[in-house]
């Protein structure tokens, strides 16, 4: 379980530069919830502070998670303990390919935890398979990491990463964004054919359209760094309709 | 499997500086300090050399005499360093127990065999089981060379170079200094003059040299300079690859290596070189570490391939531009870098490429990493020669930044003489950026992995032309060497 308490973080090494003033959130196992925001509101500051991003730093509040705080832990320890994130923008690692990569993140996380690494046959494996269910295109995993990746063959990458990894709680950063009908689809096939009781998400998104195809059990609304409404799924769809536009009377009084 | 067996010297090298800093205690048979006529003739008859050998070495060291007194050493390069005092180092140190050359392993001191041991060199029957036939310089006198009979049979000489003085007297005449001569530079003269010993090899014309030939240079002596010279002639249409290795233990003084390789590849032969020189890099601190002045250079004949391939994490000071001489038509040279410096270390590498003969190809591929505050300079020279018809070149330039102390360099020299030619120059400067140690650290691995990955993917070009259980060596020592530049 994932608990969020009065969170408060800013830019590192610059003053007056709060963007999360305050979040309250508390996702249970096996729940999916989805943030949704305006630009600017702090939704990927948000994913990322719980990944520990070290270009913020968290001024007030904690992270729990399963009643430890891990606002102190590295991401790689994060990591071990169940966190994924689904980056908006991978990164480019030249010369790096996906599967060795993956194969140490996999490494890492079982030694970690003090499991037996799995053998490179039985990962291969594994690899291969999940390269077919994201729709990869097996010719893209041979090259460097990301580099020279579409937006959405990066996006099916961070599935596939998804997938292999088989974290307990998935942050999904506007996975969306830039992505067509198909892919979009891919990406939410993937969520829900990992949802679990053991296994909870947090899918942060400016549109509703991700959400026709996963159907959160909570709805929440960020704006200016803090959660200013909570419903069901049909939340998603009034913002939909009427924007964000009530939630920003200062912006509506300039119109 | 044994493949990796030979050269993998530990799995899990976290948590150690310079492992290979150990001190072994052998008897050694040291002759004075400092250099002069008599050093030199000591050296040679110490070795019982003939009467043309020493003539050419009293003729570099007057040349070397002459260059001291004149313009002293070379200063073009982006390094700095304290005078070196000549006459403060020991030109001849060899292990007492190999005064009487050994017959077998069992003659072998077994205190040096326990030191390559722990330095993992397959000196022993893993050797064979490798592929790998070796030749262990040793301070300067090689020890033990295995595996010569079975090359014997196809004609291939490997062997030291003392014993190829002795034995094959007419084939190192015919090629020594036909490379590099001896007026060459300050060190290569330096090197000619007292050169202790070295390998030799010639794969006679048609062999492809079916293992990989390897030697291990270690300085062990305190004060004691290293000066080998190699020596490798592929006759017509041969084949050879080579590897070589070398590391010196932990000492506050400063070592001087000043080598000299030559390589003579004659109409259509191939010799593919490649080196790990991981000599004592100096203390974090930079207080000593070896300075490492060393001439390479091949000669390419008609249709022939030199290849360089070179890792370089160690020394302090690395002087090297290893350099292929495209005489022969059609005749190809490549270079392929990877420069580490950490710490203090400051590396001014790179290569010539001389265009002559016509439809020649280079290919330059150098990575320049800098760390802590180190100091990596790119040096190379692409000449294009009147009467080279159609001649290519490729350079591609990269130099990666780790912390915000360090330097990179790149001073590309051009010079087209022939307008049919053709060059491409790449050049890129990066640094590990905080996105992708993120990216990596969110999939959990630690920092120092994450750097490491980066490091050795964008090292990759490079690293892949080596042989396979060196490429291995190859990425543990990047990852070692990287220690405490990170984090």
């Amino acid at each position: 379980m994932l608990e969020i308490q009065n969170l408060h973080a800013s830019v590192l090494d610059i003053e007056n530069s709060e963007i999360l003033k305050g979040v309250d959130l508390k996702v249970n196992k096996g729940e999916v919830h989805a943030i949704m925001g305006p630009n600017g509101s702090g939704k990927s500051t948000l994913a990322n502070v719980l990944m520990g991003r070290p270009d913020y730093e968290i001024t007030d509040g904690d992270i729990l998670v399963d009643g430890e705080s891990i606002a102190e832990l590295r991401p790689d320890q994060r990591a071990h303990l169940g966190l994924f994130l689904a980056f908006q923008y991978p990164a480019e690692i030249p010369g790096v390919r996906p599967w060795q990569f993956l194969k140490a993140a996999h490494d890492a996380k079982a030694e970690a935890r003090g499991e037996e690494k799995m053998s490179v046959r039985n990962f291969t494996k594994l690899f291969d398979e999940k390269v077919e269910a994201v729709g990869i295109n097996p010719d893209l995993v041979k090259r460097s990491l990301n580099e020279g990746f579409s937006g959405g063959e990066k996006k099916r990458n961070e599935m596939l990463q998804l997938e292999v990894l088989q974290p307990s709680m998935a942050i999904l950063d506007e996975t969306d964004s830039g992505l067509d009908v198909d892919a979009l689809r891919i990406v939410a096939e993937g969520v829900n054919s990992m949802r679990s009781p053991e296994r909870s998400f947090i899918v942060v998104t400016h549109y509703q359209r991700l959400l026709n195809y996963i159907t959160p059990d909570i709805v929440h609304i960020l704006v200016d760094g803090k959660i200013v409404q909570t419903g069901g799924p049909e939340l998603a769809l009034v913002v939909e309709k009427d924007g964000y536009r009530e939630y920003l009377p200062a912006a509506g009084a300039t119109g | 499997m044994t493949n990796q067996k030979t050269i993998s010297r530990e799995t899990d090298l976290s948590g150690q500086e310079y492992q290979w800093g150990f001190v072994t205690d052998v008897e050694t048979d040291l002759a004075p300090k400092g250099l002069s006529e008599d050093i030199v003739r000591l050296i040679s008859s110490k070795k019982d050399e003939p009467a043309w050998l020493l003539e050419w070495r009293l003729k570099a060291y007057r040349h070397w005499v002459q260059l001291s007194d004149s313009e002293g050493e070379p200063d073009w390069a982006m390094i700095d360093y304290p005078s070196i005092d000549y006459q403060d180092i020991y030109y001849y140190a060899a292990p007492k127990a190999a005064t009487e050359a050994p017959k077998s392993l069992d003659d072998v001191d077994p205190e040096m065999l326990a030191t390559f041991e722990k330095l993992g060199i397959p000196l022993q029957e893993r050797a064979k089981l490798a592929g790998v036939a070796v030749d262990a310089v040793f301070d300067s006198v090689s020890v033990a060379t295995t595996m010569e009979e079975q090359l014997g049979e196809l004609g291939i000489i490997f062997c030291s170079f003392s014993e190829a003085v002795k034995k094959y007297p007419e084939l190192v005449k015919k090629y020594l200094g036909s490379v590099v001569p001896y007026t060459d530079n300050f060190f290569a003269t330096l090197n000619a003059a007292v050169f202790s010993d070295g390998s030799f090899a010639y794969i006679p014309p048609g062999v492809r040299c079916p293992i990989e030939l390897m030697t291990y240079f270690r300085i062990n002596t305190e004060g004691s300079g290293q000066f080998e010279r190699t020596l490798i002639v592929a006759d017509k249409g041969a084949y050879v690859s080579y590897l070589e290795g070398c590391t010196a233990p932990f000492r506050k003084s400063h070592q001087l290596h000043a080598a000299t390789v030559e390589l003579v590849a004659l109409d259509d032969a191939e010799i593919k070189y490649s080196t790990i020189q991981n000599w004592f890099p100096g203390t974090p601190e930079g207080e000593g570490g070896v300075y490492n002045f060393v001439t390479k250079r091949g000669r390419a004949d008609k249709n022939s391939k030199i290849s360089w391939t070179q890792v370089e994490t160690g020394s302090a000071i690395t002087w090297k531009y290893p350099s292929v001489i495209l005489r022969g038509d059609n005749s190809v040279g490549e270079f392929f870098s990877v420069a580490l410096a950490n710490n203090h270390q400051q590396a001014d590498t790179g290569t010539k490429m001389i265009h002559i003969g016509k439809n020649t190809k280079s290919t330059i591929v150098s990575k320049g990493i800098s760390a802590g505050q180190g100091n990596n300079t790119y040096r190379g020279q692409v000449q294009i020669m009147p009467g080279a018809e159609n001649a290519v070149n490729h350079t591609q330039c990269d130099s990666l930044l780790v912390g915000d102390q360090c330097g990179a360099h790149t001073v590309p020299y051009i010079e087209v003489r022939n307008p049919t030619a053709r060059l491409e120059h790449e050049a890129s400067t990066s640094k590990v950026s905080d996105d992708q140690l993120f990216y990596l650290m969110a999939r959990g691995l630690s920092e120092e992995e994450a750097h490491h990955m980066i490091i050795t993917g964008w090292s990759r070009d490079v690293i892949r032309e080596l042989p396979f259980e060196f490429a291995l060596e190859a990425g543990q020592l990047l990852k070692v060497s990287l220690e405490g530049a990170v984090g």
